[in-house]
C-alpha cells in the first residue's frame, strides 16, 4: 500500500462512481449542474475524509458485530455538523446545496470506504483514501454534471461564483445562447444516459489502455478482471 | 494488550457500552455543534430576511428598521391559519409599502413566496424564498433563474380582472413553463391569495 497507488484507486481505477457503482443516488440527483455536482463531490469529500480518520482512529476498539452502527452514528453526525457550519458560515453556499447535505449520509460510498479499507488501515493512510475517493467522486460528480448542464441548458458551470465566491465567475460559460436545451438532461433519466454513456466510455478507455500495455505487465493488473 | 481488547470486543455488554459511548460523544458534538452555529445560523437568516425585504421593495422607499416595525394580522389566529407577520416599510413615518410572506402548494411542497405591497394594493415586487420544484422546469420561478417573477410588478387585485389572475393555460395573463404548469399556478394562486389578505386587512396592517 502506498500512496501513489491509493490516489490512482480513488481517482480512477476504482472510481467510487465509475467503477464501484456506488454513490449513484447524489450521482443522479443533485448533477443537473457541474456547480451542483462539484459542490456536492467536495461536501461529500470532507464527510468522507473525517469519516475515515475517525473510523481508522477507533477501529481496534469497535466490535464487528456492531460496527455498521457505529460507523452510521459517526457519518450521521459528521454529516450534521457539516450542514451546521454551512448554514451558518458559508450561507450562500448552503442556500444552493443545503437540501442535498443531508443526503450524504446515506452515500454508501462513504459506509463503503468506512468498512472496506478505514476500518483496516492506519490512519493516515485512511486520510489519504478518504481524499483519493473524495477525488474521484467529485471528478465523476463534476463531469456529469457538465455534460447534463452542457445539453439541457447550454451553459457550464452556471453560477459556480455562489459556491466558490466571486473570483470564481469566469468558469462561468454560456456555450450555446438562448439555447431552451433538451429537457430529458435535465431531468432523472437524462442522469441514467449520461451515467451509462460515460461508463460505456471509460470501459472502452481502459481496455484501449489495457491492449497497449506491454504483455509481460499483464499478470499484474488483476483490477481490470 | 491488543489480546486483551479481542477478548473485551467479543463480550455482549462490550459491544452495547462501545455503541452507547459512541452515541453519546455524537450526542455531545451535535450539542457543541449547535451551541457554536445557533447565533451565526439566526444571524445569517436575519440576513437573509433583510435582503429578501429589500429586494420586493423599490429602492430607497423605506429608512425604518423593517425588521423592528411588525405587526401580527390574524392574531388569535388558530394552528391553521396562524398569524401573518406583516414588515412595514416607511419613509419620514408614514407608511410606503408593507411585506409579508404567503404560502401555496406546489408541485411537491409548499411554495413561499415574499410580496411587497404599496399602501394601494398594487404589487412593488413578489419573490419566491422557498421551494422544492423540479429543477430545470419549475424552478424558473427563481429569480436567478428565470425574469418569470418580475410579470406581477404593478398587478394588483384590479388589473388584472379577477378571472384573469391565473396562468394562460387557464386563460389568465401570467406565462406557465413548458413542462411545468403546477408550479406558476400556485405562486400565482399565493399572489393573488396575499393580495385579498392585504384588502381583507388593510385597516389593521396600516394603522
Amino acid at each position: 500500500m502506498n500512496a501513489r497507488d491509493i490516489f490512482k484507486e480513488g481517482i480512477w481505477t476504482n472510481n467510487s462512481v465509475f467503477s464501484q457503482m456506488l454513490a449513484l443516488c447524489p450521482a443522479m440527483a443533485v448533477t443537473t449542474t457541474g456547480t451542483n455536482g462539484l459542490g456536492m463531490g467536495l461536501a461529500s469529500m470532507a464527510v468522507l475524509v473525517c469519516a475515515n480518520v475517525l473510523v481508522a482512529m477507533i477501529r481496534n476498539f469497535v466490535s464487528p458485530q456492531v460496527r455498521i452502527p457505529i460507523f452510521i452514528v459517526l457519518i450521521a453526525t459528521l454529516v450534521t455538523l457539516v450542514d451546521l457550519a454551512l448554514n451558518a458560515w458559508l450561507h450562500d453556499l448552503y442556500k444552493v446545496l443545503g437540501l442535498f447535505i443531508a443526503l450524504i449520509v446515506v452515500n454508501c460510498a462513504i459506509l463503503g470506504r468506512a468498512e472496506s479499507f478505514a476500518s483496516k488501515s492506519p490512519v493516515f493512510y485512511a486520510a489519504l483514501d478518504g481524499i483519493a475517493m473524495g477525488m474521484g467522486l467529485t471528478l465523476a460528480l463534476t463531469v456529469i454534471g457538465l455534460v447534463r448542464e452542457l445539453f439541457g441548458s447550454g451553459t457550464l458551470f452556471a453560477q459556480a461564483s455562489l459556491l466558490l465566491g466571486p473570483s470564481f465567475a469566469f468558469l462561468e460559460t454560456t456555450v450555446i445562447a438562448n439555447f431552451n436545451g433538451a429537457l430529458l438532461m435535465v431531468l432523472p433519466p437524462g442522469g441514467f444516459l449520461v451515467l451509462g454513456l460515460l461508463l460505456a466510455g471509460k470501459r472502452v478507455l481502459d481496455a484501449k489502455l489495457e491492449r497497449r500495455r506491454p504483455a509481460s505487465a499483464d499478470f499484474s493488473n488483476a483490477e481490470a478482471a | 494488550m491488543s489480546t486483551l481488547i479481542d477478548t473485551w470486543r467479543a463480550k455482549l455488554a462490550y459491544q452495547g457500552i462501545s455503541l452507547g459511548i459512541v452515541a453519546m460523544f455524537a450526542s455531545a458534538a451535535l450539542v457543541v455543534g449547535n451551541q457554536l452555529t445557533h447565533d451565526a445560523i439566526l444571524k445569517a437568516e436575519a440576513d437573509d430576511l433583510a435582503s429578501s425585504l429589500a429586494q420586493v421593495l423599490p429602492a430607497g422607499g423605506n429608512d425604518n428598521d423593517m425588521l423592528a416595525d411588525t405587526v401580527k394580522v390574524g392574531a388569535g389566529g388558530t394552528a391553521v391559519a396562524p398569524p401573518v407577520t406583516v414588515y412595514r416599510a416607511r419613509k419620514a413615518g408614514a407608511v410606503t409599502g408593507v411585506v409579508f410572506q404567503r404560502a401555496e402548494r406546489g408541485y411537491t411542497t409548499d411554495i413561499v413566496v415574499l410580496m411587497g405591497v404599496d399602501t394601494e394594493g398594487r404589487l412593488l415586487g413578489v419573490r419566491v424564498i422557498k421551494h422544492a420544484e423540479t429543477p430545470g422546469l419549475g424552478d424558473k420561478i427563481e429569480i436567478a433563474k428565470a425574469k418569470w417573477i418580475l410579470d406581477f410588478n404593478g398587478k394588483s387585485l384590479a388589473e388584472p380582472a379577477a378571472a384573469k389572475w391565473a396562468v394562460k393555460k387557464d386563460g389568465g395573463v401570467f406565462d406557465q413553463f413548458a413542462g411545468a404548469t403546477i408550479t406558476p399556478r400556485a405562486v400565482v394562486k399565493a399572489v393573488k391569495g396575499g393580495l385579498e389578505f392585504f384588502a381583507a386587512h388593510r385597516e389593521e396592517i396600516l394603522q
